[in-house]
Parts: structure tokens; C-alpha cells; sequence
């Protein structure tokens, strides 16, 4: 897993500013592709963009001012939101942070243990643990879904947050991930020396390895919080009391309401904005702590 | 793909120890399940007398009966044909933006790149019930700029939300949420391989596009089989976007695609056995279609390498 060693992931601005002006011809080629990320970025950014100025319009605007000019209701649209059901989005919101950044925590934690257990040990049946966890990644979670509910049910605990937290804790991939890294980042010779020393085997891994395994385990927690954060099946079949809802719910249900009442529009799409708003910002901000290299050295194997 | 530890470490129990959690965690929520779906599926309930009281409703054996319904039924096979035409739109088109964006990043002098990948990859932020609320009212005639433009212009403005052109509606969701994530798996690869290996090719005056072509794709393959492989997994279990959609537009009905026909069966008719039967199927299908391709693709990499 040479690739790990960490290339980092961003040479393109490198080669992109400051590079000796080749001859004329092989310059002119690189506009085409520039054009073409260009447009595909313009494209990316566009429901964004519209949903930014959208989020500015009243109800009435809404519908009768051209797509891309700014209202000036965004305040309105606000305080409306916050008033909506005595601010049951915020819940929404608090919620999908509860589900995601917890879940992805425990999720990481998990990995990391297993990971670390697969990589460093030799034991009877490892292939074949680690052979039936990938498997479940293959698993449609639509086998999943339906009797995880009725067990749930049979449980008593469906409609609770559990329901929702639990059953995504395991991440088949973030095993295999925290397995790849554990083996490239946490040298055998260091785990041989705190044995000699006298180390339990739990505090070898909690105090040497685990340090070592922070950068992988935090792709591992961030991919983890995206699938959480992004997650509608599990939720949408596990909850009904919408104190509960993560965002996605919340705003789903808003949005089947709006088709009686296109009132609740400007709500929508007020919350579509707020709820892109974290994560867009958790991206920008860590994208330069998340090695995505771990993706290719994953995907290579 | 692990370094394999050739000492055996005389502590025996650690490791077990270690993998607990992810055993009770997958014996709960993986196996657990699925025997429970499979145990459902061949069972079904049978009401005696009026099925009022205790014990009037029971669970009895039904063998492959509720799988001959689900087979029978056409209301899933239609919902299976919308999704793989779906899937047919879907797949092409998002891994081959995909792979024509990750090979421009990796193009030299190339301008604003790190901005542009980062736009592109910005969807994956976004969850897909959100993706499908903001593209469905760009489609919503009222409010889309489509339909504002060519009004403008005089031009029939088509209904995005109905018939053939729901397809494209829906598929381009799928494409915009998911062309980041595989571009950004593709590049990564793309990274990894050595400037050496271009050198020559650079030396001997081939161009940027006979490099992409020749030697970038090649060598790429495996990750393209890759994306290809989860991207086949993901597609035929579409469930919240034209969920989503459905409050916008009539044109999607409750049973649009397979899972949601699950989710109807379960929730909707309170058919639990079918539903579970049903998702048998479409889990045996995924995994059918995904690994055929695997197959398929790996045996053409030997035949490659043979030749």
C-alpha cells in the first residue's frame, strides 16, 4: 500500500500557477480543459447558487420574479422558519448532528478497533472475519431496512434515537479503511516495544496505536458523518414522532405538506439552504485534514 | 493488501477481544436481518375464522409462494425496467464525466483547478433528499429558469416532471450528486501513478490526449471497475430522490422503483412477507448484476494481460 505514503492530493494548483511557459501549441490545449471544469463547476454550483437567491424571495416572489434575481424576503423566510411548529427545524437540525456526529464517532471508534485488530494480529479465522464484515458492505440496505425495523419493533425500540444511531454504527468500509492504514502507519516494532515494556495489549492500542491512526480514522469519521448526515431510508422507516426527524425527514415531510399548501415553498427552500450550509462549510474547512488518498490506496487493493 | 505479519505475538485472546463490538454490531444489524427477511419471506399469515382474537392470526410455512407473487407481479417488473433504463442513463453518463473531469484535473496548465474540483466534488455534501428538492423546483415550471428562458424565446417549454423526460429529470440527479465522489476516486488514482511512466511516451511528442487514452485510462481501470461496481449497487436501490420528487409531480407513483414498492408493501399494505420477499429479490438481483460485472470485467483484464 505504497500509496498511502501521503501524496498529497492537491499538486494541481502547483502545476496550474508558475510553470515555465512551454511552446505556444501545448499551452493552448490546456484552455479546453479549463473551459470544461469550468462548466462542469458551473453546473455543480448551480442548484446552489439558485437555492442561495432562492432562500431570499417571499412566497409571492417566489413564483413570479425571474429565477436568478433576489427577493427580499430572506429575514421573512427566517423568522418564519424559526416560528414553523416553535422551531422544530432547529430540532432538526440538532438531531441530524446528534445522529451523524455520534454515530460517526462511535463508527470510527469501532473501525479503529477492529482495523487495528485485523492488521496486527495473527489469528485463526482473521480472513474470514474480516471476508464476512466486507460482505455486509454488498448488502443493498434494503434487506436490511424492512427487519431491522420489525426487530426494532420487537425490541420496543423504534421511533427512538437508537433506532436510528445503532444500526449504522458499523461501517463495513470504515474497517476496511481503519485495516489499510492501521497496517501502513502503526510499525510492528513499536507495538514489540511496548510489550517488552510491560504494556497491556488494550493500552498498547489506546496509547501508541490509536494516535497513529488519527489522520485515517478521521477520513473514516468524516465519511462516515456524510453517509449519516445524508441518510433518509433508515430514518424515514424507523421514526414517526418528528421531534425526532434528522434534517432530511424534517425537510421531506415539510415539502409533502407544501404540495397542499405552496405557502410552506419558501419554508422549504429556506431550510434546503440551511440545512446545505453546515456541511458545505465542515468540507471547506477540513478538505485540507482529509486524506482522499486513502480512497485510491483502498480502491487500488 | 495487508502487510502480513509473519511472527505469530504470543497474545491470544487481543484480537478477539478487539473485534468483539464489530461482531455483536454485525450479528444485530447484518445477520440478524437478513435471516429475518429470508425467514419472512417464506412464510406467510394465515387468518383463521374471522381473524378476530388471539391467536386467530398465525405465521405458517408458504415455501416459494410469496417469491412466485413478487415474480408474477408487474407492477414490480415495470418498476425494475423504469430503474434499470434509470440506471442505463445514470451510470454512463456520471462515470464518464467522472473520468473525463478527473483526467482534465490531471492535465498540465490547467487553470483554477483546485477550485473547479472542489465545486465539483461539492454535491457529495449535499444529502440526496436535499439534491432532489433543489432540482425539482428548477424543474417546477413556476418557478424554473428553463422554463422562464423559453417562454422568453417563444419555445415550447417541455414538462420535466412527466413521461420520458422525468427519466432525464431524475437521472441528472443522480449525476450531479455522484459525479464528484467517483471523479475524485478516479484522480486520486490518477495521482498515484508515476511521472516516469510518462516520460517516455511525453519524449517520444505523443499528445496530452493520446497519454489520457493510451496509458492514464489503462492504468485507471481497476478504480473505473470499481466505481462502476458501487455506482451499479446504488443506482438500482433509488429510493429518496423520486421520493422526494413525488409531492412535485404526479408522474411518480408510489411503487416507481422496486424499493419503494418495498417500502409500500411493508409500511403502506402492511404486507411484511411480500415486502420481504421482494427485497430478497432485488438484493439477489444487485448483487447478481454487480458481481456478473465484476466477473465480466476481470475476465477481460486477463485476457488483456494474456495477450
Amino acid at each position: 500500500m505504497s500509496s498511502l505514503a501521503v501524496r498529497k492530493a492537491a499538486p494541481a494548483a502547483g502545476t496550474a500557477r508558475g510553470t515555465v511557459p512551454g511552446p505556444a501549441p501545448r499551452r493552448r490545449t490546456a484552455l479546453v480543459p479549463t473551459l470544461a471544469l469550468l462548466i462542469g463547476a458551473a453546473y455543480c454550483l448551480l442548484p446552489v447558487a439558485w437555492v442561495v437567491i432562492a432562500a431570499t424571495k417571499s412566497g409571492s416572489e417566489l413564483f413570479s420574479t425571474f429565477t436568478f434575481l433576489p427577493g427580499t424576503g430572506l429575514t421573512e423566510n427566517l423568522k418564519d422558519l424559526h416560528a414553523y411548529r416553535d422551531g422544530v427545524y432547529w430540532k432538526w437540525m440538532g438531531n441530524s448532528a446528534l445522529y451523524a456526529g455520534l454515530g460517526a464517532l462511535l463508527s470510527a471508534a469501532v473501525s479503529a478497533i477492529s482495523g487495528y485488530a485485523l492488521a496486527i494480529y495473527r489469528f485463526r479465522g482473521r480472513e474470514t472475519v474480516f471476508n464476512i464484515l466486507m460482505a455486509g458492505v454488498l448488502m443493498p440496505p434494503v434487506i436490511l431496512a424492512v427487519p431491522q425495523y420489525l426487530l426494532m419493533a420487537e425490541a420496543d425500540l423504534t421511533d427512538s434515537y437508537v433506532s436510528v444511531l445503532l444500526p449504522l454504527v458499523l461501517s463495513p468500509y470504515g474497517v476496511y479503511l481503519a485495516r489499510i492504514y492501521a497496517a501502513a502507519a502503526v510499525p510492528s516494532d513499536v507495538v514489540e516495544a511496548g510489550r517488552m515494556d510491560g504494556a497491556s495489549e488494550l493500552r498498547i492500542f489506546t496509547r501508541i496505536a490509536l494516535p497513529m491512526m488519527v489522520p485515517g480514522l478521521v477520513t473514516v469519521f468524516l465519511f462516515q458523518f456524510v453517509a449519516v448526515w445524508n441518510n433518509f431510508l433508515l430514518p424515514y422507516i424507523m421514526l414517526s414522532d418528528d421531534e425526532k426527524f434528522p434534517i432530511t425527514l424534517g425537510l421531506f415531510t415539510l415539502l409533502e405538506q407544501g404540495s397542499n399548501t405552496p405557502a410552506l415553498y419558501t419554508l422549504v427552500i429556506t431550510g434546503a439552504l440551511l440545512a446545505v450550509v453546515p456541511l458545505v462549510a465542515l468540507f471547506l474547512v477540513i478538505q485540507r485534514f482529509w486524506s482522499l488518498d486513502l480512497l485510491s490506496g483502498a480502491v487500488k487493493s | 493488501m495487508t502487510s502480513a505479519r509473519r511472527r505469530s505475538y504470543g497474545v491470544k485472546g487481543a484480537p478477539y477481544a478487539f473485534l468483539l463490538p464489530a461482531a455483536v454490531l454485525f450479528a444485530l444489524f447484518f445477520a440478524l436481518p437478513i435471516g429475518y427477511a429470508v425467514w419472512l419471506s417464506l412464510h406467510k399469515v394465515q387468518v383463521k375464522g374471522l381473524g378476530l382474537g388471539a391467536g386467530a392470526r398465525s405465521e405458517v410455512w408458504a415455501g416459494l409462494e410469496n417469491y412466485a407473487d413478487t415474480l408474477s407481479d408487474s407492477e414490480l417488473l415495470d418498476g425494475a425496467l423504469r430503474v434499470l433504463g434509470y440506471g442505463a442513463l445514470v451510470i454512463p453518463v456520471m462515470l464518464g464525466l467522472a473520468l473525463v473531469f478527473a483526467l482534465m484535473l490531471d492535465t498540465e496548465r490547467v487553470r483554477l483547478a483546485p477550485f473547479t474540483r472542489l465545486a465539483i466534488f461539492l454535491p457529495y455534501a449535499v444529502p440526496g433528499v436535499v439534491a432532489a428538492m433543489l432540482w425539482g423546483f428548477l424543474y417546477l415550471p413556476d418557478v424554473s429558469p428553463f422554463h422562464f428562458v423559453l417562454d422568453r424565446l417563444g419555445l415550447p417549454q417541455p414538462d420535466l416532471l412527466d413521461g420520458g423526460p422525468l427519466y432525464i429529470a431524475l437521472s441528472n440527479i443522480a449525476v450531479w450528486g455522484g459525479t464528484g465522489f467517483n471523479m475524485i476516486v478516479i484522480y486520486t488514482s490518477l495521482r498515484a501513478i508515476p511521472a516516469e511512466v510518462y516520460e517516455a511516451a511525453r519524449l517520444d511528442g505523443a499528445t496530452p490526449l493520446q497519454i489520457a487514452v493510451r496509458i492514464k485510462i489503462p492504468m485507471v481501470a481497476p478504480s473505473l471497475v470499481l466505481t462502476f461496481f458501487f455506482s451499479i449497487i446504488a443506482t438500482l436501490q433509488v429510493f429518496s430522490e423520486p421520493t422526494t420528487l413525488k409531492p412535485l409531480t404526479n408522474s411518480v407513483s408510489t411503487t416507481w422503483s422496486p424499493l419503494m414498492k418495498v417500502y409500500q408493501d411493508a409500511f403502506g399494505k402492511g404486507d411484511i412477507h411480500s415486502a420481504a420477499a421482494t427485497a430478497v429479490v432485488i438484493a439477489f438481483v444487485t448483487l447478481l448484476l454487480s458481481f456478473g460485472f465484476l466477473r465480466a470485467a476481470n475476465s477481460r483484464n486477463k485476457q488483456e494481460a494474456a495477450r
